[in-house]
């Protein structure tokens, strides 16, 4: 088969960088088991991809691997989703960093996780069919309000993909010695064939397995640490607060977010940033039914609330073992690769050079699938929600798979390049910036869509625009784009985190602009509501179900 | 798009319309989502606003023996929560909501 010939070559040139991966690692001495790891792992995804590719063929296998998934693995694979590089190694990082401050990150992302369930999960499995522009355009024009939800998506789902990317070359340099470029280049590659070829299959399936290793791996490298402080959480702590310069003040708030609108903005976007993410809302139409959408829900939220139970765990244990010890630091006394790096160097403390070599393949693994999810869902905002549903509206089933296929290349090849001219930004940074477009353009907009019968087409246009352009404006003339990495001197915007703005700017746009709306379609819109309400409701006239 | 429905289709939404069960199980629905969804976001907004303008309340140690904080217990109590409430939700939902939900639906298609 022709696809077969297509992934053969890249095997072996993969097989290839190894041995150079290898003798370029003498500085960490697990690279050899890292590697192996490594090189188990992207066979087997391949394989998988090999597998997957002969089952997609048509657009509902390549956007929802035909809605057979069950909830149960769906869970997996939106934990999957979740549990990124930046939420396990930025996480870690954030609470070795600055203690406390990093556990608002861990509640928040968290707390997003009911509210999906509770108010759209099952709404949108019964209204879309392949993204969350398909349930907002049941009743909104749908030209305006997919080239709004496909611009939302796009930038969200860019600044995630370069926050992952740059997280992946810094993990593989530091841990396997290899060149940032090339280390980007290799992930980009992989990704592209795991999408292009297998589909939200086999984007699918890598998820499910790299969920399993990373909770796996994870417990493992928490119960040891635990072990060493008799299983209690006070004596980790004192060990912890004895190694941070800042003593007993890391347990306090204050070490990261210092003036309140920035907790409370920060806090925001956490909440309804996950409503609002693409790669994330795109998962409800991978299961047949509302029923499987909510129970999928159920298992994503329980394995990310054990996750980020780890997660604290980890922060802490590698405060207490980590911090101090010479073996992880450099001649100036800072973490190695920094402070990104702490759970990575946690798992050599606690497991020594076997744990250290699988939680580093783990790792990459975790980045690959994330950035492989992503770039599906960028892809299908491309060929979905533009291409099929705007500019060829009778375009057939397989063109519309072939444009999905040239805009992944076109969008691994642009993460790449953004990786490379991003290199020194913070991962961390990066993705909660996707966060805040997801709460200012995305969720607003799914929201009201859902839940208030007012919202027009110009409301939601406006309202949109607003928070995509207060959002981007903020970011880049805030203190981290305008003075640390454009060098001027003061910021224009003094805040770092723009969500609390950006999002009251959405929907105040999207409410005064609705409840002025007096045109004809307008009326037309509101009287759809009935309709589309009996539908959310009921899954009356969804997808998959017979009408 | 709706527009494009057929026929029965709108014969159909609209029995199921005008059937009380419908809307009694649209409000269950909302109250149970709502609720559960409104008691997450007070415990939660709760805790960020307290670490935004009296962070000083979450640095007590939580006993006289332990050094672990008030902030540190609420921040994973607020993590093991919002895992017991779509607990809560799941067991709510799956017990008679997709009964209640199909036999609306067939009756809706078998009379419109």
């Amino acid at each position: 088969m022709m696809r077969d010939a297509m992934l053969k070559p890249l095997v072996p040139a993969l097989l290839l960088l190894a041995p150079t991966a290898v003798s370029a690692a003498e500085s960490v001495n697990s690279g050899g088991i890292a590697i192996t790891f490594f090189i188990v792992f992207v066979a087997a995804t391949l394989a998988i991809t090999w597998w997957a590719a002969r089952r997609t063929h048509t657009t509902h296998d390549f956007y929802a691997a035909g809605g057979n998934i069950s909830g149960l693995q769906n869970g997996l694979a939106i934990a999957g989703d979740f549990m990124s590089a930046a939420s396990f190694l930025g996480v870690s990082g954030l609470i070795f960093g600055f203690g406390f401050d990093g556990l608002i990150y861990a509640v928040g992302g968290l707390a997003g996780w009911p509210l999906v369930l509770f108010l759209l999960s099952e709404r949108l499995k019964n209204l879309g069919k392949y993204t969350f522009a398909d349930a907002v355009t049941l009743r909104l024009a749908a030209t305006p309000i997919r080239c709004l939800a496909a611009s939302g998506s796009l930038v969200a789902v860019v600044l995630y993909l370069i926050g992952q990317m740059v997280g992946a070359g810094k993990l593989i340099e530091v841990l396997f010695g290899l060149n940032y470029s090339v280390a980007v280049g290799c992930v980009g590659t992989l990704m592209i064939v795991y999408v292009c070829f297998g589909g939200m299959l086999a984007t699918t399936w890598v998820q499910i397995i790299k969920a399993v290793l990373l909770l796996g791996g994870a417990s493992l490298v928490t119960v040891l640490v635990l072990a060493q402080f008799n299983f209690s959480l006070n004596q980790l702590l004192m060990a912890a607060l004895k190694q941070h310069a800042r003593g007993v003040a890391v347990l306090a708030p204050g070490g990261l977010v210092h003036d309140p609108v920035s907790v409370v903005s920060l806090g925001t976007a956490l909440v309804f940033g996950t409503a609002g993410l693409p790669h994330i809302l795109m998962r409800f139409f991978t299961v047949p039914n509302a029923r499987e959408a909510r129970r999928s829900v159920f298992f994503a939220t329980a394995f990310i609330g054990y996750f980020y139970m780890l997660t604290f765990v980890i922060g802490f244990g590698a405060m207490a073992l980590v911090l101090g010890n010479p073996q992880f630091a450099d001649a100036t006394g800072r973490l190695l690769g920094g402070d990104n790096m702490a759970a990575i160097h946690l798992a050599h403390a606690a497991g020594g050079p076997l744990l250290l070599g699988f939680m580093s393949a783990v790792c990459f693994a975790t980045i690959l699938a994330v950035v492989s999810g992503l770039t599906l869902s960028g892809a299908s905002a491309i060929s979905h929600d533009l291409y099929a549903s705007v500019f060829r509206p009778n375009a057939s089933e397989q063109e519309v798979v072939r444009v999905s296929r040239y805009a992944t290349i076109v969008l691994g090849v642009v993460a790449v390049l953004l990786a490379l001219l991003f290199e020194s930004q913070n991962v961390a940074y990066l993705v909660l910036m996707a966060f805040t477009v997801g709460a200012s353009v995305n969720f607003p907009l799914l929201f009201l869509a859902l839940f208030w019968r007012n919202l027009t087409t110009s409301g939601a246009l406006t309202g949109g625009v607003m928070g995509l352009v207060t959002a981007v404006g903020c970011i880049v003339l805030g203190p981290t784009v305008w003075v640390e990495v454009l060098g001027n001197a003061e910021p224009i915007v003094p805040y770092k985190y723009p969500a609390l703005f950006a999002m009251c700017a959405s929907f105040s746009g999207s409410i005064v602009v609705s409840l002025l709306d007096r045109s004809a379609r307008a009326t037309r819109e509101r009287a759809g509501f009935n309709a589309q309400y009996i539908r959310s409701q009921t899954g009356l006239g969804a997808e998959g179900t017979p009408a | 798009m709706l527009s494009s429905t057929d026929a029965s289709m709108e014969n159909w939404y609209r029995a199921i319309d005008a059937d009380p069960r419908f809307h009694a199980l649209a409000r269950q629905r909302s109250r149970l989502g709502w609720g559960l969804g409104g008691a997450v976001l007070v415990a939660y907004y709760s805790f960020i606003l307290i670490i935004a303008f009296k962070p000083a309340w979450l640095v007590r140690p939580l006993g006289p023996t332990t050094v672990v904080t008030v902030g540190i217990a609420a921040g994973l109590a607020i993590i093991a929560l919002c895992v017991a409430l779509t607990g809560v939700y799941i067991w709510q939902a799956n017990r008679d909501f997709d009964r209640k939900n199909r036999e609306i639906v067939d009756d809706a298609r078998r009379n419109a």
